[in-house]
C-alpha cells in the first residue's frame, strides 16, 4: 500500500511545494543573520563585506544590558510560575474525571486564541483599576497567564498514557507517598516539566505585546528593540540583537522538542508491556 | 460495587480533580475572565478626564460603529483577518496533506521543521519583513540587481498588502496545525474504497477527504482569524497609513487619548463582529462539506 501511495499521481509535486513553503516561512527570518555581519547599515542587496562589529557593540549599550536583565527575570519568573500551574491542570485534566472540565479547561487555553490586545488592554484596565503600578511584576503575572497554555499542551502530551499501576505497584511494594512521587512519577515527567520550562521562558523571552502594555519604565528585550525601531541607524544593532534571539529560542525549542518526545514515548512504552 | 460506594467514588474523584485545578483555573478566571468583564462594563460608562461616570450609556458604541475614522478601521481589520485566514489555510493545506498522506517516517521531522520559524519572536519575525519590502529593502535592491527594474518601488511597503503578506506568514503554522490533525484522522480505508468504486484521485478528494478534514480547516481559520484581527505589531511596522488597523486606534484609546471606556467599546465590537464573521464561516463551511457528501 505505501509502495501504491508513493507512486500515487500527485506526490512529487506536492513535495516540490512543501519545499517551496519551508523555504518561504525560513527566507524571511534568515536575512536578519545576513544582514547583522553585512558592513553596510542598511539592509539591502549587494552585500558589502563580513563583520562582528554590530555584535561587538552590544555588550557596551547599557540599556540593553538591562533589558536583557529584565527578560532574564521576568521569563525565569513567568516560566517557573506557569510551568507549576500547568503541572496542577495538566494533571487534573489527565488524570480525573470532574464536572465542568471542558469549559475550565477551555478558559485556561482561551489566550491562546484570543488577540493580543483584548488580553493586554484587559489586564491593564483592571491593574490600573486596583491602583497596582505597572512594573515587570504586572509584566510576569501578564506572562504567566499567556504561558500555560503552552505549558499545558506539554505537559499533558507528557502525562498522558501515564501508567497509574506504575505508582499503585510502588505503593504496594511500601513506598511511602512521597518516595512514589519522588522515584517513579517525577521521573516520568521530568522531561516534560523541563520542556515546559523552556518553551514558557521563549515564549516570555520573545512576548511583546502584553509587555508593551504592562511594563511600566522597564523594558524588557523586544520592547528594547521595538524603541530601536525608530532610528534608522540603529538597525544593525537590533538585526544582530534579533539573531541572537532567534539562536536562543531555536536552541530552547529544539531542545524543548526533544524533552517532550522522550517524555511522550516513556509514558507511552515504559508502562507497556516490554517495559 | 454497590450504586452508593461507586457514586461515592465517582465524587472523590470530582473532588480530586476539581481541587487540582482549582489554582490554574483561579488564576485565569482573575486574570483573564474578571479584566474581560470589567472592559465590557467600561465600554457602557463614560470618562471625564481622570474620573469614570458610571451611568449606563451606549454613545461609546454609537461612536464605535458610526464614526467613520472607527467605522473603516473595523472593516479594514476584518477584511485584513479574513484574507490573511484564507490564503494560510489555502496555502497550508497542501502542506498539511503532503505530511499527513506522504510524510511516511519524517512526519515528526517535517510538522518540527514548519512549526520552528513560528516559535521565534513575531516581533522579529515581522521586521524581517520590514527589512524585505522596505524602499532600500532587501526586494527593492534585489530586484534592481537583477536588472528587473531600475529604480527602488515604494509600492512594497506601508500599505494593507504589506501587512496581508506579513501576517500570512507569521500565522503559517498556526494553520496547518489543525489540518494536519484532522487529516491523521481520516480514515484511509475510505479513500481507498471510493477509488474501488472508481472515483479519481481527484473526485475522492473532493468527496472523502477534504469534507472529513474539514473540522480541522476550521479550527484553523478560526485560530488565525480571530487573533490576526486585533493584530497591532505588523500595521504599526509595515502598514503605514492605508494598514493601520483597530487595534492601533484601541492603544490610542489606553495611551495618548486617554478614552478607556472607547477603547473598551472598540475592544467589544471588535470581538463581537470577528466571532459573528468566525460563527458564520463555520455554518458555510460545514454547509459545503455536507453538500460535497
Amino acid at each position: 500500500m505505501r509502495g501504491l501511495r508513493r507512486f500515487m499521481p500527485g506526490g512529487s509535486w506536492l513535495g516540490a511545494y512543501a519545499l517551496v513553503y519551508v523555504v518561504f516561512l525560513y527566507l524571511p527570518v534568515i536575512f536578519l543573520p545576513i544582514f547583522s555581519v553585512n558592513t553596510a547599515a542598511t539592509p539591502k542587496f549587494p552585500l558589502s563585506g563580513f563583520t562582528w562589529k554590530w555584535y561587538e557593540q552590544l555588550p557596551h549599550t547599557p540599556a540593553l544590558l538591562d533589558a536583557a536583565w529584565n527578560s532574564l527575570i521576568v521569563g525565569v519568573s513567568a516560566s517557573v510560575l506557569a510551568t507549576t500551574f500547568g503541572i496542577l491542570a495538566a494533571r487534573a485534566i489527565t488524570r480525573y474525571r470532574f464536572p465542568g472540565r471542558r469549559p475550565i479547561n477551555g478558559l485556561i487555553m482561551a489566550p491562546l486564541v484570543l488577540p493580543e490586545i483584548i488580553i493586554a488592554i484587559s489586564m491593564l484596565l483592571v491593574m490600573l483599576q486596583l491602583g497596582l503600578s505597572l512594573s515587570l511584576f504586572t509584566v510576569v503575572l501578564g506572562h504567566i497567564l499567556i504561558c500555560i497554555p503552552y505549558s499545558m499542551t506539554v505537559l499533558t502530551s507528557g502525562f498522558e498514557g501515564f501508567d497509574r499501576s506504575l505508582e499503585e505497584a510502588s505503593a504496594d511494594l511500601g513506598e511511602s507517598a512521597f518516595g512514589t512521587f519522588r522515584r517513579v512519577t517525577l521521573p516520568m515527567v521530568t522531561p516534560a516539566i523541563i520542556s515546559s520550562l523552556l518553551v514558557s521562558f521563549t515564549i516570555s523571552l520573545d512576548e511583546f505585546m502584553i509587555a508593551f502594555f504592562l511594563t511600566g519604565t522597564e523594558a524588557t528585550l523586544p520592547i528594547y528593540i521595538w524603541g530601536q525601531l525608530r532610528f534608522a541607524a540603529k538597525l544593525p544593532g537590533v538585526l544582530a540583537l534579533g539573531t541572537l534571539l532567534l539562536v536562543a529560542s531555536f536552541v530552547m525549542m529544539t531542545l524543548a522538542e526533544i524533552l517532550r518526545r522522550r517524555a511522550a514515548n516513556r509514558a507511552n512504552t515504559e508502562g507497556g508491556l516490554y517495559a | 460495587m454497590t450504586r452508593a460506594r461507586r457514586k461515592a467514588l465517582l465524587q472523590s474523584e470530582a473532588v480530586q480533580g476539581l481541587s487540582l485545578i482549582s489554582p490554574t483555573f483561579l488564576y485565569a478566571f482573575v486574570l483573564l475572565a474578571v479584566p474581560i468583564l470589567v472592559v465590557i462594563a467600561h465600554s457602557f460608562w463614560t470618562q471625564h478626564y481622570l474620573t469614570i461616570d458610571r451611568t449606563f450609556t451606549l454613545e461609546n458604541y454609537r461612536i464605535a460603529l458610526t464614526e467613520p475614522m472607527y467605522r473603516d478601521l473595523l472593516w479594514r481589520s476584518l477584511y485584513i483577518s479574513i484574507m490573511v485566514s484564507l490564503f494560510t489555510v489555502v496555502l497550508a493545506y497542501p502542506i498539511a496533506y503532503y505530511i499527513s498522506f506522504h510524510g511516511g517516517q519524517r512526519k515528526g521531522l517535517w510538522l518540527f521543521l514548519i512549526t520552528i520559524p513560528f516559535w521565534t519572536s513575531y516581533l522579529l519575525r515581522v521586521m524581517a519583513w520590514k527589512v524585505i519590502l522596505g524602499y532600500n529593502g532587501v526586494l527593492n535592491s534585489g530586484l534592481m540587481g537583477l536588472g528587473i527594474t531600475d529604480h527602488p518601488t515604494t509600492a512594497l511597503l506601508y500599505n494593507s498588502s504589506a501587512v496581508i503578506i506579513t501576517l500570512t506568514h507569521a500565522w503559517a503554522a498556526f494553520a496547518i496545525l489543525p489540518i494536519f490533525v484532522s487529516l491523521e484522522k481520516v480514515d484511509r480505508t475510505l479513500v481507498e474504497a471510493a477509488k474501488d468504486l472508481g472515483d479519481g484521485p481527484l473526485r475522492s478528494f473532493l468527496r472523502v477527504t477534504l469534507p472529513l478534514s474539514m473540522p480541522g480547516v476550521i479550527s484553523a481559520l478560526l485560530i488565525v482569524m480571530i487573533p490576526t484581527v486585533g493584530d497591532y505589531v505588523t500595521p504599526k511596522l509595515v502598514g503605514g497609513k492605508d494598514g493601520v488597523m483597530i487595534a492601533n486606534a484601541i492603544q490610542a484609546q489606553f495611551g495618548k487619548a486617554a478614552n478607556w471606556p472607547l477603547g473598551a467599546a472598540l475592544s467589544v465590537t471588535t470581538m463581537v463582529i470577528v466571532s459573528a464573521m468566525a460563527g458564520a464561516a463555520v455554518l458555510i463551511l460545514r454547509r459545503a462539506a455536507k453538500l460535497a457528501r
